[in-house]
Order: C-alpha cells, then sequence, then structure tokens
C-alpha cells in the first residue's frame, strides 16, 4: 500500500462541486500526514481540461474516466471505477464526500474492494503512519475513532473540511472504464427536478429553519413562514424545518432536520419557533454557530445556542431580515 | 413475489448514549429499544408490495436474541416469516452485510429491502454492500417505488431536492426513506399472529469488521451560549455578534 489519498471529487455541470473540493483539501491534508499525496478521481465527461485545474486544490495527480459509459450517474457504474482505481493506485485512504451520489455509491465500491466505510466522517487524522477517521454516531450523542485494517475508505460531512489551495501543474490522465453503457445495472433514466434552484438544507452554508412556532402557514402563520422566506433569501440560506412541522404537512420532508431527517453543519444555523427536542437537536448541534429565536427562554434549543434571543417569531424574524440587509447591503 | 425485509434493533431516539467502560461501545443502561426508524418505510414497503402481488415477505436481523422483540413487531405488522442471526449486535455495515448477503443467498428474493440509513450506526452503506455481494441492481434512499413485469421502478432522493428515477431489474436491492409510505401499526390479529410466529435464531458468526472503533467518547461540548436580548430590540446586537465574534456573516 502506497502513503497516498485517494479522493473521488464529484462534478456537476462539468466542473467540481464545494463538497468534492472539501473532501479533495480533506485528502491533501491527510496526505501529508502520511508523507504521501492526494490522487483526484473525476468521473465525468468531457471535464479534462476543468479536471486539471485540481492542481490547484490539492491534487498531485488528476485521474478522470470519461466517455459514453458515465453520461449518466450510475450506482454500480461508478463504485466499479472508484474500486478499479482504488486497486490501482495502492492508497492507504479514499474519500468522497457524503453527498447524495457519495453515500449511494461509495458503500458498493467499498464492499467491492472488501473494505469496510467510515461513513460521514468529521475529522481525519494519522496516527503511526495509519490513516483513522472520527464520525459521530448515534445521532451525534457520541463520536467513534475508527481504523481499517487495510485502506481506509471514507466519506466525508459537507461543509466541515475546508478547500485547500496549491499550485501543482497536473495533466488529467485519463482512465479505462472496464464496462459499456449496456453493462450496468442501475442507471438514472430521468430527474425529476425538485423546486428550481433549491439549496438543499444538508449543502447549505447557512440554515434558516421553522418549527410549531411558526404556526400553520395555510392559516395564522402564513406571514411568518413568508418572513422566514425572506430572511433566508436575504442570507443566502436554505430553508430548514423541524419534524413537528414536516408530519403536520406545512413543509416537504426534504427539509426535516434531524436525527431522522437531514444533518446539517452548516456555519450559521438560525432556529425559529423550534424547541430544540432532543431529535432536532441531534440534526444541528455540528453547526459552527447556532441562534434561536424563541418565545420560551426555558427552551432547551438554548442550550445549544450560541445566540439566543427571546421573543416572539412575528417580531424578531422581520426585525433581523431588515438590520440584514442593510449591514450585507453596506 | 418472495420479499425480504432487513430490519435492526437500535437504541430509541430518545436514549441517552454514554460511552460504556470499555470505551469502545455504548454503556446499555437505562437504553430502550426499537426498530430503527427508516426500516419500518422498508417493512410497510415489503407488505404492500406482498398485497399487491402475492407471495411473502420474510424478516432478517442480525443481532442479539433480544431483537425478537423488534423482529416481532415487524410480523404483527403483516411480515409472514423470519430469521435472526445472533451475535452481539456490535459490528460495522461491512460485516453486517457480509452475514446478510450470505443468508440471503440461501434463500429466495426477488426484492431486499433495507432502511436507508440506520439511527444508531448511521452508515447507509449496507443495504448497498448487500448488493454488491448479490451481484444485484441497489437503488438507495427510495422515495417511490413500483414493481411490475420483473422490474422495480424506483425514485430515489438527489442531491437539492431532485429525484433521481431509476428502472431496475428484479432481484434488486432498494433502500427505503420516509416520504416512501405511511408505516402501519400492528393490529390485534397481527399482535396475536406474532405471538405464534416461530423465530428462527442461528448463530451469525460474524466476520471481522472492516472499520474498528478504537475508541467511543463523548462528542466534544459546545461552548457556553448567551441570550442576546428580548424580542426585536436585540436584533442590532446580534447581527453585531454575528458579524464581529463569530464571523460569519
Ligand atoms: C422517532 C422520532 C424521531 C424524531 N425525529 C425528529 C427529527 O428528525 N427532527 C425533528 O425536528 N424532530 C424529530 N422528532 C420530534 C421531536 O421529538 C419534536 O417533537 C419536534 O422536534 C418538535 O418540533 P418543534 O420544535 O417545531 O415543535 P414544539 O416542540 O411544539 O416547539 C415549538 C416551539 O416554538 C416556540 N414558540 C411558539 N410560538 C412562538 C412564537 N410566536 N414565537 C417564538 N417562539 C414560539 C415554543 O416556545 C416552542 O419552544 C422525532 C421524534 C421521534 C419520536
Ligand atoms: N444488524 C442488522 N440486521 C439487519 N439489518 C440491518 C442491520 N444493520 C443494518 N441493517 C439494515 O441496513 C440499513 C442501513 O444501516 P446502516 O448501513 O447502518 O446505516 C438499516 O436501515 C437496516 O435496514
Amino acid at each position: 500500500m502506497s502513503n497516498d489519498v485517494l479522493v473521488f471529487v464529484e462534478f456537476s455541470d462539468g466542473k467540481a462541486t464545494k463538497p468534492g473540493l472539501q473532501a479533495l483539501g480533506a485528502g491533501h491534508n491527510l496526505a501529508s500526514q502520511l508523507g504521501g499525496s492526494a490522487i483526484a478521481l473525476v468521473i465525468a465527461a468531457g471535464a479534462d481540461a476543468e479536471a486539471a485545474n485540481l492542481g490547484k486544490n490539492g491534487a498531485s495527480r488528476v485521474l478522470v474516466a470519461g466517455g459514453d459509459a458515465v453520461g449518466n450517474y450510475s450506482p454500480d457504474g461508478f463504485a466499479n471505477i472508484l474500486a478499479q482505481q482504488a486497486e490501482a493506485t495502492g492508497a492507504a485512504a479514499v474519500l468522497a464526500s457524503a453527498t447524495p451520489a457519495g453515500k449511494d455509491f461509495v458503500a458498493r465500491a467499498a464492499a467491492k474492494a472488501k473494505c469496510g466505510l467510515a461513513a460521514d466522517c468529521t475529522e481525519l487524522k494519522a496516527d503511526g503512519g495509519k490513516p483513522m477517521a472520527e464520525r459521530p454516531v448515534y445521532a451525534g450523542k457520541a463520536v467513534a475513532t475508527v481504523s481499517a485494517p487495510g485502506q481506509l475508505w471514507a466519506t466525508l460531512r459537507p461543509n466541515v473540511f475546508g478547500e485547500v489551495s496549491s499550485d501543482n501543474t497536473v495533466t488529467a490522465e485519463s482512465v479505462s472504464v472496464s464496462f459499456g453503457p449496456g453493462d450496468l445495472k442501475a442507471v438514472v433514466q430521468e430527474i425529476l427536478a425538485g423546486v428550481k434552484g433549491k439549496l438543499d438544507v444538508a449543502e447549505a452554508e447557512i440554515v434558516v429553519s421553522g418549527g410549531r412556532g411558526l404556526k400553520d402557514p395555510n392559516g395564522e402563520g402564513k406571514a411568518n413562514w413568508d418572513n422566514l422566506q425572506q430572511l433566508a433569501e436575504v442570507l443566502g440560506a436554505a430553508t430548514g424545518a423541524s419534524r413537528a412541522v414536516v408530519d403536520a404537512g406545512w413543509r416537504p420532508h426534504g427539509e426535516q432536520v434531524g436525527q431522522t431527517g437531514k444533518t446539517v453543519s452548516p456555519k450559521l444555523y438560525i432556529a425559529c419557533g423550534i424547541s430544540g427536542a432532543i431529535q432536532h437537536l441531534a440534526g444541528m448541534s455540528g453547526s459552527k454557530v447556532i441562534v434561536a429565536i424563541n418565545k420560551d427562554d426555558n427552551a432547551p434549543i438554548f442550550k445549544v445556542a450560541d445566540y439566543g434571543i427571546v421573543g416572539m417569531v412575528e417580531d424578531v424574524v422581520p426585525a433581523l431580515t431588515a438590520a440584514l440587509k442593510e449591514t450585507l447591503g453596506s | 413475489m418472495d420479499i425480504i425485509v432487513c430490519i435492526r434493533r437500535a437504541p430509541t431516539t430518545d436514549a441517552r448514549i454514554k460511552p460504556g467502560a470499555d470505551g469502545k461501545t455504548y454503556d446499555p443502561a437505562g437504553v430502550n429499544y426499537d426498530i430503527s426508524e427508516y426500516d419500518k418505510f422498508a417493512i410497510e414497503a415489503a407488505i404492500a408490495l406482498k398485497e399487491a402481488h402475492g407471495g411473502q415477505v420474510t424478516v432478517l436481523s442480525v443481532g442479539p436474541s433480544a431483537a425478537t422483540k423488534e423482529i416481532r413487531t415487524a410480523i404483527a405488522m403483516g411480515c409472514d416469516a423470519a430469521h435472526l442471526l445472533v451475535d452481539d449486535g456490535q459490528h460495522d455495515s461491512w460485516a453486517i452485510a457480509q452475514v446478510l448477503g450470505a443468508k440471503i443467498k440461501e434463500l429466495p428474493h426477488d426484492i431486499v429491502l433495507f432502511g436507508w440509513n440506520s439511527v444508531d450506526n448511521q452508515s447507509s452503506a449496507t443495504g448497498q454492500m448487500v448488493a454488491e455481494i448479490l451481484d444485484v441492481p441497489s437503488v438507495s434512499v427510495a422515495v417511490a417505488l413500483e414493481v411490475a413485469d420483473g422490474k422495480a421502478t424506483v425514485e430515489r432522493l438527489a442531491a437539492g431536492g431532485n429525484r433521481e428515477k431509476y428502472s431496475i431489474s428484479l432481484p434488486a436491492v432498494v433502500t427505503c426513506q420516509k416520504g416512501l409510505n405511511k408505516p402501519r401499526s400492528a393490529n390485534m390479529k397481527g399482535i396475536m399472529m406474532a405471538k405464534k410466529t416461530k423465530v428462527e435464531e442461528t448463530p451469525a458468526n460474524t466476520p471481522a469488521d472492516g472499520v474498528a472503533v478504537v475508541s467511543l467518547n463523548p462528542p466534544p461540548p459546545r461552548p457556553e451560549g448567551k441570550i442576546v436580548g428580548k424580542g426585536a430590540e436585540a436584533v442590532g446586537d446580534l447581527v453585531k455578534l454575528l458579524r464581529e465574534e463569530a464571523k460569519v456573516i
């Protein structure tokens, strides 16, 4: 096994995604500790030129799997390519971001390589020349440090690791793909768009969430939800929700934050009218900075909040939007 | 149709989790258990497929003997048979996937259903690993599932709230997400049935973990927070703190 780290760098619309660059940054730092270098793997057609730019983001080598067979996302197809390169490079660790695609195919790839998977990690380090990972378990109520007997496979929680800059000159090396489009078991046939341009709560840098305290959007709470939306717009934030409001049908499932919803770790999380039940905290207590707005000064959300305002969402949310507009506009 | 659903016994979501004396596993004192949340969507999907196409639903679980309780709940909901592969319930997804994969190979199966993620181990990996072992198609995080003519049409939640649509041939693995259906509760008849159904217990002979826990620790404590103030008047101070102290805007 080498001291190198292989990183799957996710591409979307011909460019590296932010979580992809964060994974590469993490791979670069781990590889330096191990005394090796980071090798980026891009799976995308026609992406050679963009892929070569990854030399600026920590990659010492860039491998590109392109061609017809990788046109549409396929869990077994992507798994095939990643497992093959994991073997070919003999990397000490294989990393990818824990995005919807990463969570899907990297587990298949690890199984192909007969390895386990450290999923959704928040820390990587080398200990005695061996890569180790930390991952929250039991919904963040504990953190496990894990290691692997051989190659360590890990997916990384988005927004936890930083991007790095470097000035490596690299050329994209194309790698062969050992299957044709017809050999794949499952391929995306169609993408049914969610709300256009909507930022996913799990990937956003800022999240503004609403709970039962905002009341029924189809009744007395309408203005509250409009106000929440405006606050999110001013901050360029994604909107999230507690399970209580998702179960009431007030907000879509995809917005639910918590143990049985999405785990988020933005730099700023603003909880409005959310009590802070243990299952909700499980999904958001990894956020860098937490703000809570609640009328009840005993609400458990204030125990995890860095900054709290005790007050009515009806007043505080629009006032906050106005104040932010002024500050961010100037 | 032969339907298999894999379920996990997991601590309830309101459980307090503290690292145990060995520093690697949690202290089970005072912890209650339930079927891992998303597995309930898998059970409902399995029973709905049986109702639509006929056949039977077999429950598989790897874990301690105590997991017969969770298995009986699944049977009470409408599953027909069950196998518990007994181990200490402390293994990683790769070890569990190998046990499940070997057992599934012995059983007739058209579709194998999983939760998309366990509430305790949180790997979102076991289903896809089993699919790889069985060498069959997999679609994870399903929010829509239909079966017809030996094929499954599945929609999964992807980035940005988009849904990806797949058509895969059976046998296949599908992992289930909230939104797929509404899990039913058990009725009286089901509960009686569950009492009578034999849960077969056999040793799992679980292989070594793919990733081993070196240590289990409490999460780092969050720094003490502060109440900035009351009502709308406090927003000016809050914005200032976010900008100058926290530096996040
Ligand atoms: C198995 C299981 C899984 C779960 N998973 C999740 C999960 O993933 N995510 C999740 O969020 N929950 C989850 N829950 C539910 C959780 O236990 C709570 O019920 C839920 O989080 C409560 O939502 P809430 O805070 O919006 O509502 P409430 O608890 O009702 O809180 C509303 C808050 O709004 C405040 N408020 C009311 N009016 C105003 C006002 N005008 N201005 C300001 N503040 C106001 C109140 O003081 C209160 O604190 C789960 C529960 C179970 C059993
Ligand atoms: N011990 C187990 N026995 C049976 N099925 C399991 C077990 N552990 C996990 N699973 C299944 O795999 C899914 C994903 O688990 P995980 O990979 O831990 O997130 C769960 O929702 C279950 O359907």
